[in-house]
């Protein structure tokens, strides 16, 4: 039997480890699979070539599933999240002019969101702060917007947000063109690595335990080929089990550095994959639980409430009505086709497909198939929490 | 009608000198500018007051330009892709070419169409002349190849040029080889033997 072919884009981050070990290590192979991973340099690239159906499938910001279904931005195109890549994984820093007027000279408080949050805003009472990020539909301005806000900000009016392709980040942030950035690894260490910035939080200091990438999927061709989608997700699920055993990374972080992927060296990918990160130029390392997620159900699994917390947060600003972009988002990530794909898996499975975001303090067993489902801890880190019900 | 101004992002300097005289030379109102350096591309590109932007879809800075066309109302000059239902042949065809088009809002659809067809003409007309500059180097390379490995021949079997021809053609046909293949294997085999 001939292998399914599909053709993938990818933006050159760590959080693409999913799909890149799936290839690599053989998950899709074994599922029948013959995956043509295909870099990409902007996030506007994978929309456009993913609307117009160049790319059954794709490396996806988790907001941007949404966005194009809702036609917020420049194309418009229904795309489902059937697989949550990558939890978490990125980081906020600062210029190391920036660092100063914060007054980071003193006692390290790396990863304290709330202390960092006032610093940067007393910061930028005094200076413009420029923050770039990725792209404007990305968790990292949810997430940006979020944390200035739970500090007592107002993120239209305090600082300015600068689209910013990952890559581009240390040389923009040299070129003093932003101030501060919120980007996925190994752009971020290469930042510090550079000299020219400083981390001062993980993204999970701000919300526990994020969306950070989907898979998105054209509607059609997941109804066209059910179980061509199926195969995918369960490659990926064995490649996010395989990240998850910490004895492997390091020949993640080997396979990563190639030129056709990330093309940077293993030593910087490993940091994003452990969540050692060397957080200044003195080399200081600072290990952050739960930086990054791949593995298991608890990490990829659609959650509905997920897609409608970035609704929430995201519709007033992408010009949609709030009760439209709810159930918009309700139909658009989509665990009932993670649920068919994971089945012969085994894998346990919960009961739900919604939840309240943000509510475990501590790791619980929820309710599941097989009674052995664990989640959290994911709290946001004013500690709100976000009941999609209500 | 009013002169337009197109500014083309490209940092393949040969490609955009292409689609600027390809431009120039199909239209009399219009003024080209070319954007070689991406530093600050939003800024250079509202410093241009460009009504039309033309980027190589290989340039990280596109992103860049998504927050313009996102900033509605703040802008003096509101920038939008070139994507309307009518033209989902045209943007699938730039997109296939390598190249996404910006427009400002307001213009007349027909003459953007134009444009956009002249560059995506442009975009092609350059990568079939690197194919088959890549196909002449890769055809010089092999010729020279094939002249090391009859060149071996002669000397370790005293055949004449066309005998030490000959024989590499045999082998490749008896082997259901490539005539290169095999006199780059002879060649690597010489060297181990030395």
């Amino acid at each position: 039997m001939s292998r399914a072919s599909i053709e993938i884009g990818f933006v050159p981050l760590v959080d693409a480890a999913p799909l890149i070990v799936a290839h690599e290590m053989g998950f899709a192979a074994e599922e029948g699979l013959a995956l043509a991973l295909v870099r990409e340099p902007s996030w506007s690239n994978i929309r456009d070539k993913a609307a117009l159906g160049l790319y059954p499938a794709a490396h996806m910001l988790a907001p941007m599933p949404l966005a194009m279904s809702l036609g917020a931005g420049a194309m418009q195109a229904e795309v489902l999240a059937p697989y949550v890549l990558t939890i978490g994984g990125g980081a906020v820093g600062v210029s190391v002019a920036l660092a100063a007027e914060m007054g980071l000279d003193g006692p390290d408080r790396f990863g304290d969101a709330r202390a960092m949050g006032v610093a940067l805003l007393r910061a930028a009472e005094r200076r413009p702060v420029a923050i770039g990020a990725p792209f404007p539909q990305s968790m990292h301005v949810e997430l940006l917007r979020y944390w200035l806000e739970g500090c007592g900000g107002d993120p239209d009016r305090d600082v300015s947000f600068q689209t910013v392709p990952p890559p581009l980040m240390v040389e923009a942030l040299a070129a003093g063109q932003i101030d501060a950035f919120c980007v996925g690894e190994p752009w971020g260490s290469l930042a510090v690595e550079r000299g020219a910035a400083r981390l001062v939080l993980p993204g999970a200091a701000i919300w526990g335990w994020a969306p950070e990438k989907a898979l998105g999927v054209r509607r059609d061709w997941a109804e066209a080929h059910p179980d061509t989608l199926s195969a995918l997700l369960r490659a990926l699920f064995r490649a996010g089990r395989w990240l998850g055993r910490p004895a492997n990374l390091a020949t993640a972080a080997e396979l990563m550095a190639r030129p056709d992927y990330l093309g940077v060296a293993s030593t910087l990918i490993e940091r994003g994959l452990t969540g050692a990160l060397s957080v200044d130029a003195s080399g200081a390392i600072r290990r952050t639980q739960r930086f990054i997620g791949f593995a298991g159900v608890e990490a990829s699994f659609p959650w509905r409430s997920q897609a409608q917390w970035i609704a929430a947060r995201a519709a007033p600003r992408w010009g949609v009505d709030p009760a439209t972009a709810h159930a918009a988002a309700g139909a658009c990530f989509r665990p009932d086709l993670y649920r068919a794909a994971l089945k012969p898996l085994a894998a346990d499975l919960p009961g739900a497909s919604s939840k309240v975001e943000g509510a475990l303090e501590s790791r619980i067993g929820v309710a599941s198939a097989q009674g052995a489902l664990f989640l959290g801890p994911d709290r946001f880190f004013d500690g709100r929490a976000f009941d999609p019900g209500a | 009608m009013s002169t337009l101004r197109v500014a083309v992002v490209d940092a393949d300097r040969d490609r955009a000198l292409m689609i600027v005289d390809g431009l120039k030379g199909a239209f009399d109102d219009i003024d080209v500018i070319v954007i070689g350096d991406e530093t600050g591309l939003a800024r250079r590109i509202a410093e241009a007051r460009a009504d039309v932007v033309l980027l190589d879809l290989a340039s990280p800075s596109r992103d860049a330009l998504e927050q313009m066309a996102a900033a509605s109302g703040s802008m003096e000059r509101p920038v939008a892709m070139f994507v309307d239902r009518s033209d989902a042949e045209t943007t699938r065809a730039a997109i296939e070419a390598g190249v996404s088009a910006y427009v400002v809002d307001g213009l007349e659809k027909r003459r953007i169409r134009a444009i956009v067809e002249m560059a995506i003409s442009r975009f092609h007309a350059v990568a079939r002349l690197r194919a088959e500059l890549a196909a002449t180097r890769e055809a010089l390379s092999e010729r020279k190849t094939i002249d090391r490995a009859k060149g071996l021949l002669m000397k370790a079997r005293g055949l004449s040029e066309e005998e030490a021809y000959a024989l590499l053609r045999k082998t490749a046909m008896e082997k259901g080889r490539k005539l290169a293949d095999i006199a780059r294997a002879l060649i690597d085999a010489a060297e181990l033997l030395r």
